[in-house]
């Protein structure tokens, strides 16, 4: 396609919008429509791109396919793309929110639409472009890169507190980052490339994967967000507008679980698993903890920041299980808090458009006016705790029946997550939604607009779908994840002690 | 045809839940009623063919739910005589409370909201009962658990429902905590969580030893105590109970339906379901039988002295459930399955005749502003007689032929704690026949105190419930402060807007209690060959298990006379007990209560259960959040993490401002001392 490969075109796609945003002249009503026509049509373009992509792969093949390669800078470095059955689910995500988080603005942004809807097509670019990318150094830029638009989002059209929140999520996931590169060097250093497909062959050595693992994990832990390198992450939250935090819980979290899939357990295999008790310890801390700070929050997007947090921790368990069950369901338990997150910020955006308050004591018996209102959020509620139908519940049984085979006893304290977590949701939706309507200023609110209901609607309709038919993102990344588990056995060096593994049965 | 029976109700929730505000009340109301009745006469074709022997068990395949690796869960019906037995109770009760509901509920403004509800529990239920693995089977768990969440929560202005709803979910999420661990052990075992393949690998596992949770444990012991917690929790079991009784903040029809006939006895089903596993864990087993025997006894407690009409049958319900699965515990799983089936008729006749009385008291739940009604409203009081008696056992009812059956049954057994069982359950009994007949003198007998009521309510309404308001406060956290005293206030207010006169029901209401009676009084007549004794074995084939060494169907035929009778006996003393403190010598009850006060305050606050989970688990958990928020996140990580870094440079940048003075010499006398530092450095460390 125009002698670029397809991903090229999906991934750059956004910057041609953004190009024509920058085109057009003038801060009046009509202009900013038409911005807002455009970022809307470029991204629903690039998300079926994207899906066109994805009925294309072959998900019976763990290769990278749709390579494409070119050199850069004289050859000192590769541009290289390509996508397997574990990447692909990500970026579809990611083009499918997006087109979701223009329309959650539609209303919402008022000053500077043209360079708010540039800011996020930039993103989407950065975003698509760390799940696609085959190469270090690329992947490096694309990972950084999407700080810089998140950073602006947040910074100008947030809420009260957004500097000093824009801030600490820059300085936090940069100071994680810049480690990162210095492990990516010191892995060009070894190998002799920035190759992922290459890299993914080389086998470091053993005291080496430690120093590599570490700072890999430095910059993932810090965007997954891991205990406790997650405090960032509520901030960032309370003050991002609605479709700011709409990407950052949906997307961008993501990409920490995405480094750790693609890095940290088929690289650094030795390394993994010496550290595997860390990030279980770690993960159970993040689930009971902020299962817990998440019940006493006064504010709305603060709880479901904190709840994001505790789900994250179901998804490192599951990767780290290094379980055919584990790894799928973690996955699957990205993708799936990707729209239920999502979902839930934008229900929050909802009430905050009318109300403009995100203190959960302002609300009270919104049914009484919102019906519709009601039953969306009592769907992502469900799906937030893992009903068993909604695809919430797919996941966390997913990773936790993985990791039980390792650990029973982490398996254990996660469990306590899924009734800490119907604690904190119910309440939540009790206080917004249920009680008698007595607050004066609620007297008059009006239910969900044709356009939030359009907005709402596919996440509903997928929330359901996958909770019922996860077929679809478990079968794509079956042959990925089973190839990933082979490797990852086969390049264990002999020398370093097995893993707690669960032992065989006696008599 | 199982397809049409589970998706009917499913139909029904989604066309009245989609479009009943559009219909409107009515008719969603006749579609979700028309649509069970349909379900329930399929239900009864099947039931009626499997009894014949025209049809068999059979598995109905689907479509595939879910593949990862070595799991494979499929959607598929199992159909066999364990599942036709629970789709005849689901769909009769769930036919007839819809019914019932049309009129009970005629004043409400979300009457479509409600029939979707009702609907969509019925359909969770059945995909429970037909699940042939155990993650549908969770599936179905967790849905009916949904349900009930939302129909306790129906009246969402009343802050009393919703703290009712939340805990019920939540409670019920504990058990369903172990349940869920009991799933992961069961796929580490066997590597498979379909039914076949778990039941035939069983056999293989028993005795065997497994290293879990830091132990080595019996892998079945450890696996089917996992998997009963969930049946605790569902069940409301000692210990998990405390939901069951706030339950009744929901419409008394759901009450009727969800926590007393169907519902609550997920769990006793699922043992049943899971015989396989649970006869090659005589532990768990054990274990199994003592705690329903402590529910049986601690329930009926607890119900000699509650003043709401509906927490009396709660308590009861929970005592009931005790019964099921100390029968299930002793080995006699279809005779804990019959006590199900009879249990559905005559519990879901008490509460739909207790919802009678209250609709006739306009939403009055406390007896002692009742009395006397017997005359007023004479054909409640004569089904509410019916069922009394069959939960007393009265001979020839459906209760006296299950529960003796499960009493009998734990004298038989030779397992262990059975003779723990055998003891609380009978003495159980006689507490069963106390409240029962309690029940009935204090509603339908005495002097009418509605009328006293009437004319006092005006002056004293918040303060006549001091006790009560006590025993009902149960997770105070979860309200907002004021409201519930708020609500009482609202609530005694509405009284006053009405004169109480006690009517009959419509006839809407009337039709089920007499169908319901009518089970009440014949399903253990006609159906106890198909559960007790060697029929069983014959009826149930292969859905229920027996270990080569229970032989407690058999064993069943040899008990003496006098246990046979024992269980009547009981009955009749606390019939007579009844009588003569609540009729012959009115007054003896309060002589009692101020005679042992500790005592009565004890059974009154229900052993303090609430009291003690919300010091020992609420509080600590809000505690621990604003801890860990304040101290953890706030003081700790952002003060030394972010905040402390930020700080730090501004504090270094400060100084080093400071450092720029502008004075020539300063910077000389700063250079001196760098060279001499570095001269220093290498005359002592360099020239080595």
């Amino acid at each position: 396609m125009f002698g670029f490969g397809i991903l090229t075109c999906l991934v750059f796609l956004p910057l041609v919008g953004a190009a024509f945003i920058l085109t057009l002249r003038g801060e009046d009503e009509a202009t900013c429509s038409n911005a807002r026509w455009a970022a809307l049509v470029t991204t629903i373009v690039d998300f079926l791109l994207s899906v066109y992509v994805y009925a294309k792969l072959d998900p019976n093949s763990s290769a990278f396919q749709f390579v494409e390669e070119k050199h850069w800078f004289g050859g000192g470095l590769v541009y290289k793309m390509g996508v397997d059955g574990m990447s692909m689910p990500f970026v579809v995500l990611t083009t499918f929110l997006m087109p979701i988080a223009i329309a959650a603005s539609w209303k919402s942004i008022h000053v500077r639409v043209k360079e708010y809807m540039i800011a996020f097509l930039a993103l989407e670019t950065l975003m698509t472009g760390v799940f696609c990318s085959l190469d270090l150094v690329l992947f490096y830029l694309f990972f950084e890169g999407g700080l810089i638009p998140m950073f602006l989002i947040i910074g100008i059209w947030g809420g009260p507190r957004r500097v000093y929140a824009s801030f600490k999520f820059f300085l936090y996931t940069l100071l994680g980052s810049l480690l990162m590169l210095v492990a990516i060097m010191a892995m060009y250093g070894y190998a002799g490339t920035t190759d992922i497909s290459v890299l993914l062959k080389t086998t470091f050595p053993a005291s080496m994967q430690k120093w590599l693992w570490i700072a890999f994990f430095a910059s993932f832990a810090v965007k997954i967000p891991m205990w406790p390198f997650h405090t960032w992450l509520p901030d960032a939250h309370v003050e991002a507008p609605t479709a700011g935090s709409v990407i950052l819980a949906g997307v961008l979290l993501k990409m920490g679980g995405y480094g750790f899939l693609r890095f940290s357990l088929p690289m650094f295999p030795d390394a993994s698993a010496y550290f595997a008790p860390l990030i279980y310890a770690l993960s159970v801390i993040a689930i009971i903890y902020t299962s817990l700070v998440a019940l006493v929050q006064v504010d709305v997007k603060k709880l479901i920041a904190y709840s994001s947090v505790a789900h994250m921790g179901f998804v490192t368990i599951g990767l780290f299980s290094l379980t055919q069950q584990g790894i799928q369901g973690a996955i699957f338990q990205m993708i799936s808090h990707g729209l239920v997150s999502a979902a839930l910020f934008l229900c929050v955006g909802v009430i905050y458009d009318r109300m403009h308050t995100r203190e959960i004591a302002a609300y009270g018996g919104l049914v009484e006016r919102m019906p519709l209102y009601a039953v969306a959020f009592m769907l992502f509620t469900l799906a937030n705790i893992g009903l068993p139908g909604t695809s919430g519940f797919i996941g966390e049984f997913l990773t936790l029946i993985g990791a039980f085979r390792v650990n029973s006893w982490v398996v254990a304290l996660a469990a306590t997550g899924s009734i800490l977590s119907a604690a904190y949701a119910l309440y939540l939706y009790r206080r917004i939604i249920f009680g008698a309507l007595e607050k004066p200023s609620l007297k008059a609110i009006l239910d969900l607009s044709p356009r939030e209901i359009a907005v709402l609607a596919p996440l509903f309709v997928l929330t359901i779908y996958y909770g019922l038919q996860p077929g679809p993102i478990l079968d794509a990344t079956a042959t990925s994840v089973a190839q990933l588990i082979r490797s990852n056995g086969e390049m264990r060096t002999a020398a370093l002690v097995t893993p707690a593994r669960f032992e065989s049965m006696r008599e | 045809m199982y397809q049409i029976i589970v998706v009917l109700p499913l139909l029904g929730f989604l066309i009245a839940g989609i479009f009943g505000r559009f219909l409107g009340p009515r008719p969603s109301e006749v579609i979700t009623t028309s649509l069970l009745f349909i379900a329930m006469l399929l239900s009864w074709f099947s039931f009626g063919a499997f009894i014949a022997g025209s049809a068999g068990p059979e598995v109905d395949f689907v479509t595939t739910w879910l593949n990862s690796g070595a799991l494979h869960v499929d959607w598929a019906l199992r159909v066999d005589s364990l599942t036709v037995v629970m789709l005849f109770v689901v769909t009769t009760v769930s036919a007839f409370v819809h019914l019932y509901s049309i009129g009970y509920m005629h004043e409400d403004d979300s009457r479509p909201r409600f029939f979707a509800y009702l609907s969509f529990f019925t359909f969770a239920m059945l995909m429970l009962v037909t699940a042939d693995n155990l993650v549908q089977l969770f599936f179905g768990w967790e849905g009916v658990g949904l349900a009930s969440y939302l129909l306790i929560g129906f009246w969402y202005k009343r802050p009393a429902a919703n703290a009712a709803a939340i805990k019920a979910f939540i409670v019920n999420r504990v058990g369903d905590f172990g349940f869920t661990l009991g799933i992961f052990l069961v796929f580490l075992l066997t590597n498979s969580v379909a039914f076949d393949q778990i039941f035939a690998a069983a056999p293989g596992l028993a005795g065997k030893t497994i290293h879990v949770f830091g132990f080595d444990m019996d892998a079945m012991t450890i696996t089917c105590l996992l998997l009963f917690m969930g049946a605790m929790g569902k069940s409301a079991q000692f210990l998990l109970h405390t939901w069951l009784p706030d339950a009744m903040e929901g419409p008394t029809p759901v009450s009727a339906l969800i926590h007393a006939a169907t519902m609550v006895t997920a769990g006793v089903f699922m043992v049943a379901r899971l015989s396989p596993l649970f006869e090659q864990a005589p532990a768990a087993l054990a274990f199994v039988t003592i705690i329903g025997a402590t529910t049986a006894f601690f329930a009926a407690t607890v119900a000699l002295v509650q003043n709401d009409i509906k927490r009396v049958i709660a308590y009861s319900t929970c005592s009931q459930l005790g019964y099921m699965f100390v029968a299930l515990g002793v080995g006699a799983y279809s005779i804990g399955i019959f006590h199900l089936f009879t249990h559905a008729f005559f519990k879901a006749l008490l509460f739909l005749g207790a919802g009678s009385v209250i609709h006739a008291m306009h939403h009055e739940q406390d007896m002692r502003e009742m009395g006397g009604l017997a005359k007023r409203i004479p054909v409640t009081f004569a089904m509410m007689l019916v069922g009394t008696l069959a939960l007393t056992g009265f001979p020839m009812t459906a209760g006296n032929f299950s529960k003796d059956a499960i009493i009998e049954a734990s004298f038989a057994a030779h397992r262990p704690a059975a003779v723990y069982a055998f003891l609380l359950i009978t003495l159980a009994a006689s507490l069963t026949s106390f409240y029962s007949w309690r029940l009935i003198f204090l509603t339908f007998f005495g002097k009418p105190k509605w009328q006293r009521a009437e004319r006092e309510r005006g002056r004293a309404a918040p303060a006549a419930h001091p006790a009560d308001e006590h025993a009902t406060g149960s997770i105070d956290a979860w309200r907002e402060p004021g409201m519930a005293a708020e609500g009482q206030v609202r609530h005694a207010a509405h009284h006053d807007a009405h004169h109480i006169d006690p009517q009959e029901s419509p006839q809407v209401m009337l039709i089920p209690l007499y169908v319901l009676a009518f089970g009440a009084l014949t399903a253990g007549f006609l159906f106890s060959q198909l559960f007790v004794g060697e029929g069983a074995v014959e009826f149930f084939k292969a859905s229920i298990f027996y270990a080569p060494t229970n032989h407690i169907m058999a064993s069943l035929e040899e008990t003496p006379v006098l246990v046979h009778f024992l269980p009547s006996l009981m009955m009749l003393v606390g019939f007579l007990v009844a009588l003569y403190v609540y009729i012959l010598a009115p007054g003896t009850a309060e002589r009692w209560a101020r005679a042992l006060p500790g005592l009565y305050r004890f059974l009154l606050n229900k052993w303090y259960f609430d009291e003690l989970y919300d010091y020992l688990f609420v509080r600590p958990a809000f505690w621990l959040g604003n801890l860990f928020w304040k101290g953890g996140d706030q003081n700790t990580i952002d003060r030394f993490g972010p905040d402390g870094v930020a700080a730090r440079v501004i504090d270094v940048t400060q100084r080093v401002v400071r450092l720029q003075s502008g004075y020539l010499y300063h910077y000389a006398f700063a250079m001196l001392v760098g060279v001499a530092a570095l001269i220093t450095y290498y005359i002592v460390w360099g020239l080595r």
